[in-house]
């Protein structure tokens, strides 16, 4: 693999009560890449995604075995704080979900609860992360209009922001564009692309075409197992598993 | 064939026509209630002004005084307890069961709600006697250096409190419920504690709905007649302090429709305290309604 590996999985197991969501899963996730996890709905993709910060914490009933190595540090068997562990990486989810707040205060949020209050650094920084997602020209004189009053895109196109203000080194994205309109959607994938340079992006995503235009590394799942995963040129063009091979040309979904 | 499709929509029509009757029925009730107790109260509103009918003191039916000013503030002084009671209670058990207790507790919670709810009120007033009165006349009142009965304001809100809690803590529970989960993880993937989450996002996305969980609570306080009359020890006197008894409105009613209707303009003056009972209800409806609007944009 090249690069420096950012996020190592080893032997990953996670029960929801009795169900084995995910099994054995063993996987590295480059540095200052995009990484993509693809397969069919239910294979437990999301759940590998949530549970590399720990969101999986919030469900009940949850057991997790194995290694999530970060740098080096297992974060599922750490004594670091969990919210500055979830803080080095930026959340987005399928749809926007806009703080209940102004669009101002949404990018605001992050940098406040860390400390950072002081108000002309703020106004800079959030200026900078809106500018960073293409939406500081179309929102700079509502600032204080409620976030719920963009379009879904420019709400996408928020939370993206959002996420980075804390500065995190991984960006972790669930089926980011799966809710957005095709031009929404082509920006917020043009934005990976320019990110990849500085963060490490993780996208789960069942769109193959999508898959195929941003991947570095490829990693296919099916019923919470990793079947296949490689260089994203290596996994599209020769994928060694029958499963694999399926898939790509779209037998199944 | 065509003869087939005549009946059907003629039978569709007829259908659609029930609907609208029994709905024009249910809107059209408040209003005739309305109405109707404009009308029985007409005599007393044309003989007296309605500025004296509300803020008067003095209550003496005898001699054609019928002041609803004690009244009223009896029942504003035990719905307003009732409330301040109930609403942390709720918030804090709402908050707890659904965002930090394991779903079988809300599994477990949910029956012991409804059946809270369905208690019929002479139980909870009885309660109040025996538990609430010799509780507020024997602890609270000497622990303020008091000497009282019991019988009070401050018993008759305990006693309301108990009873709207579930009321509101269902809607509560809904409200919460209803704040989409990603919400919560896209909050601590900022860095947010589970306490800041809920301070900071989820009691702001919610506060619509806590709005009319409250605004819910108060209706039903306010108009809650049984339970409160059994404790609240009904005495004509505008109550200066929670610890006094108190004479709210539909106690009032209840106590005296029926009797003693010999006396000129009494018939009139309770339908009158009824329909101040409404008009009240109804204007809270309407600032909970102007403040959820208000919220809302903001969000």
């Amino acid at each position: 693999m090249a690069g420096k590996t950012k996020i190592s999985i080893e032997n990953l197991n996670l029960y929801i009560g009795k169900q084995h969501i995910l099994k054995n899963v063993t996987t590295r996730i480059p540095e200052k890449q995009i990484t993509v996890i693809l397969g069919p709905s239910g294979c437990g993709k999301t759940t590998l995604l949530k549970s590399m910060n720990r969101l999986t914490d919030l469900y009940s009933n949850v057991k997790v075995s194995g290694k999530i190595m970060i740098e080096g540090e297992d974060i599922l068997h750490t004594d670091t704080d969990i919210t500055s562990i979830r803080k080095r990486m930026g959340l987005l989810s399928q749809r926007p979900y806009p703080l209940p707040m102004n669009i101002f205060n949404n990018v605001a949020y992050g940098l406040r609860i860390s400390g950072r209050k002081n108000k002309m650094v703020l106004r800079q920084r959030v200026q900078h992360y809106l500018e960073l997602v293409n939406l500081w020209d179309e929102v700079k004189d509502r600032l204080h209009d409620p976030a719920s009053s963009l379009s879904i895109g420019q709400q996408q196109r928020l939370c993206l922001a959002r996420g980075l203000s804390v500065d995190p080194d991984i960006i972790l994205a669930d089926e980011p564009t799966s809710a957005l309109d095709p031009i929404s959607s082509e920006v917020v994938e043009k934005k990976f692309f320019d990110l990849k340079n500085q963060y490490t992006v993780v996208v789960v995503t069942h769109s193959l075409q999508q898959a195929r235009r941003i991947a570095d590394y490829a990693i296919f799942m099916y019923l919470g197992e990793i079947v296949e995963q490689g260089e994203a040129s290596e996994f599209f063009s020769n994928p060694k598993q029958e499963l694999t091979k399926s898939y790509i040309k779209g037998l199944f979904n | 064939m065509k003869f087939y499709n005549i009946t059907r929509a003629l039978r569709s029509r007829l259908h659609s026509s029930w609907m609208l009757t029994a709905l024009i029925f249910s809107l059209l009730l408040p209003v005739l209630l309305a109405i109707g107790l404009y009308l029985k109260s007409a005599p007393l509103l044309h003989d007296q002004h309605l500025f004296t009918l509300l803020f008067s003191k003095s209550w003496k039916p005898l001699s054609g005084h019928f002041g609803m000013y004690p009244f009223i503030i009896s029942s504003l002084w035990v719905t307003v307890i009732a409330l301040i009671l109930a609403g942390p209670v709720c918030l804090l058990s709402a908050i707890h069961l659904t965002q930090y207790a394991r779903p079988i507790v809300l599994k477990i919670m949910h029956p012991v709600i409804d059946i809270l709810a369905g208690i019929p009120s002479v139980i909870f007033g009885v309660w109040g006697i025996l538990v609430i009165v010799p509780f507020v006349g024997n602890y609270i009142g000497p622990l303020l250096g008091k000497h009282i009965t019991g019988y009070s304001i401050f018993s008759g809100g305990m006693v309301l409190a108990v009873m709207i809690i579930p009321f509101i803590l269902n809607i509560l529970i809904e409200v919460f419920r209803t704040i989409p989960e990603e919400l919560t993880e896209v909050t601590l993937s900022l860095g947010a504690t589970r306490w800041m989450v809920v301070k900071h996002v989820l009691l702001k996305k919610a506060f619509p709905g806590i709005i009319s969980a409250f605004s819910l609570g108060l209706s039903r306080a306010f108009g809650e007649t049984i339970a409160v009359l059994m404790v609240v020890g009904n005495v004509t006197r505008i109550p200066t302090g929670a610890l006094q008894p108190g004479y709210p409105l539909p106690a009032l009613i209840a106590n005296n429709y029926g009797e003693m209707l010999s006396i000129p303009r009494y018939d009139s003056a309770l339908m009158f305290a009824a329909l101040v009972l409404l008009v009240i209800v109804i204007l809270f409806n309407i600032i909970s309604r102007y403040m959820i609007h208000r919220v809302e944009k903001n969000i």
